[in-house]
């Protein structure tokens, strides 16, 4: 009886601090959703360029005509369709690039290219290259980026049959980063010089450069050991040995 | 001494050969470190192999090893005599990736520097045509006129033509005292200064026999190549990033886009000249609406991208579409940083224009399509 009588109240107790407890909480949560309220309402009625920056996101852009035609067109080749930050993203398949940029020139008018660029991904899991081509309408003034992972050995199809301005840019993405475009009239590096072995831009292409051997003045340099930044050959000039052996005598 | 060979046919003795040539890195018409290989047939131009590569910097890596707002001094070094367009496309590239907004003031003083710019790089561009093409006075006129831009930008920076005048999220400074009444000055007297140019070439006979009818390309040859700016808008393609995507202040101000239909070295001519004039328009409004206010943005102490988001971002610079695609990785740097030139794809058009033309037009024609090598090799 006693503990009964001892537990009573106890539990009233308990009950009544679990009310109270609650009642507590609540009125937290009402409060802090009243200061996030005034928080966000005095966030929204701060000019712009004072609020918090709004950092893009993803989002499928399934509604979008563009690519739902597209996707009824070539299936599977159109791996995904995104928009950020307004701009409509397609990932697609390597080998269908060209007929994908086909009907998007004959079918969409986006009769611009814009550019072709590399990238590179090591880290990622599959193919470690990307190239990233961007399409303009300028009718409606649209932008479509298309982008297509490749490896080294893979070569990714050229798109010169469809835009003779796709030569340079492919040119500069074999040079930078080593991919290969299938069908293209003139696959040379453009802006490293022909011999130079190594990609630039590849992210494991050390800053400070290679020791490439070209010798810029073969009566001063040896073979196989031209300048190159940062490396720090040692080289100086003979006449200035000469002299300053010549200053240590006269001295 | 044997005797002249005066006896044969007339085929042996007149024999024509095709010959190569090297014009430059170091010819003074290639405006900079270009090289053309050419094949010649006397005067004329059978074949045309551009060689680029000179000035290349690795600028793109150079982008990827430092935060985000240590690269607007690299985009300067791109387009050396148009910095103010470069920084504004890689600014606006890095507001679009981080979500950042600009303030009023600061987008009509970025309207105000761009614009400036423009005048002052289309001022370089008519001096170096016109001295390529044999006209040596229009260097002297345009370079007093340019020298006062360089003033009103050394004044607002410091620098004359490395600028590095924007961050992303706005300006660094704020104008200086008196600026815009100088700036105001400078736009009214301008326009009666372009007439004086026109007054010298556009008339002018030696000119017309020079560019009129040279290297004429076609609205298809500029699609195909991806040509841009003056040169899109001299083959009837009345497209201008300005008016299709309103970026800044542009939106707010009234300004025509010249076009003109007949694709030749004269009419890239006219469309850059009448530009200018549209470009005092422009300043002139952006100074009487300028507002007040701050011109910097609340930003993050450090600005991040997230990880796998990517931005495209493009201007209407003076030689066309500069854009900027840069992809983040959740640290300050970028993962890759694009340029995309509006330089190396017009010059890629020129051994199409330049096919089975004289040498003397191939000058005009380099001159014409306005290219900085420093941005084409990067």
């Amino acid at each position: 009886m006693g503990d009964e009588e001892r537990k009573g109240p106890e539990e009233a107790d308990g009950a009544a601090a679990q009310a109270a407890a609650e009642a507590a909480a609540k009125a937290r949560a009402e409060a802090a959703a009243k200061a996030k309220a005034a928080k966000e309402a005095a966030e929204a009625a701060k000019p712009a360029w004072e609020r918090e920056p709004k950092i893009p996101e993803w989002e499928e852009a399934g509604g979008d005509p563009i690519a739902a035609a597209l996707a009824e067109r070539h299936g599977a080749s159109l791996l995904s369709a995104r928009t950020l930050a307004g701009d409509l993203v397609l990932a697609v398949e390597r080998d269908a690039i060209r007929e994908v940029a086909r009907s998007l020139h004959d079918e969409h008018g986006f009769t611009m290219l814009i550019d072709i660029c590399g990238a590179d991904y090591p880290d990622r899991e599959g193919p470690r290259f990307e190239v990233v081509y961007h399409l303009m309408n300028l009718d409606s003034c649209r932008r479509v980026r298309l982008r297509v992972s490749t490896d080294e050995d893979s070569p990714v199809p050229s798109l010169v049959p469809l835009w003779r301005g796709a030569n340079w840019p492919e040119r500069e993405a074999f040079d930078m980063y080593g991919i290969g475009f299938a069908d293209h009239p003139d696959m040379t590096r453009i802006l490293m010089w022909e011999g130079f072995e190594g990609h630039p831009l590849r992210k494991d292409f050390p800053v400070e450069g290679i020791e490439t051997g070209a010798a810029i003045y073969p009566e001063y340099y040896e073979e196989a050991a031209g300048p190159v930044t940062g490396t720090g050959t040692g080289w100086k000039p003979p006449r200035d040995e000469e002299g300053a052996a010549g200053a240590a005598e006269d001295a | 001494m044997a005797a002249p060979d005066t006896v044969g046919t007339r085929d042996s003795l007149f024999e024509v050969e095709e010959m190569e040539l090297a014009f430059g890195p170091q010819h003074p018409s290639t405006h900079g470190v270009l090289r053309l290989d050419l094949k010649v047939d006397g005067e004329r131009i059978v074949g045309c192999y551009p060689i680029i590569g000179y000035l290349h910097r690795g600028t793109e890596k150079l982008f990827e090893l430092h935060p985000f707002f240590q690269n607007v001094p690299h985009t300067d070094r791109m387009d050396y005599v148009a910095a103010a367009t470069n920084n504004l496309a890689y600014v606006g590239a890095v507001e679009k990736l981080t979500g950042l907004t600009v303030p009023p003031r600061a987008a009509y003083i970025r309207t105000i520097l761009c614009e400036l710019q423009r005048i002052s790089s289309h001022l370089l561009w008519l001096a170096t045509h016109a001295i390529d093409i044999g006209a040596m006075t229009p260097f002297f006129y345009t370079f007093r006129e340019r020298e006062e831009v360089l003033d009103l930008f050394e004044e607002y920076c410091g620098a004359r033509l490395t600028l590095n005048c924007m961050r992303p999220g706005g300006l660094p400074f704020d104008l200086p005292v008196g600026w815009t009444d100088r700036c105001g000055a400078f736009v009214d007297k301008f326009p009666a200064k372009v007439d004086e140019y026109e007054g010298l070439l556009t008339h002018n006979r030696i000119w017309k026999k020079r560019t009129v009818g040279i290297g004429v390309m076609s609205k298809e040859q500029a699609l195909q190549y991806g040509v841009t700016g003056p040169m899109l808008r001299a083959s009837g393609v009345g497209f201008d990033l300005r008016k299709a995507t309103p970026y800044e202040a542009y939106g707010e101000v009234d300004f025509d886009v010249p076009v003109f239909h007949g694709g030749d070295t004269y009419d890239r001519y006219l469309v850059r000249m009448e530009e200018m004039r549209q470009s005092t328009r422009i300043v002139r409004q952006c100074l009487d609406k300028l507002p007040d206010g701050p011109v910097m943005a609340k930003k993050p102490r450090v600005l991040k991208a997230a990880k796998d988001t990517e931005a495209y971002y493009a201007i209407e610079g003076p030689k066309g579409e500069i854009g900027f695609y840069i992809v983040g990785n959740g640290t300050p740097n970028p993962q890759r940083c694009r340029v995309r030139p509006p330089s190396f794809y017009n010059l890629q058009i020129v051994p199409e224009l330049t096919q089975d033309r004289l040498l003397s037009d191939l000058v005009a024609i380099v001159g014409t399509t306005d290219i900085v090598l420093g941005e084409v090799d990067r």
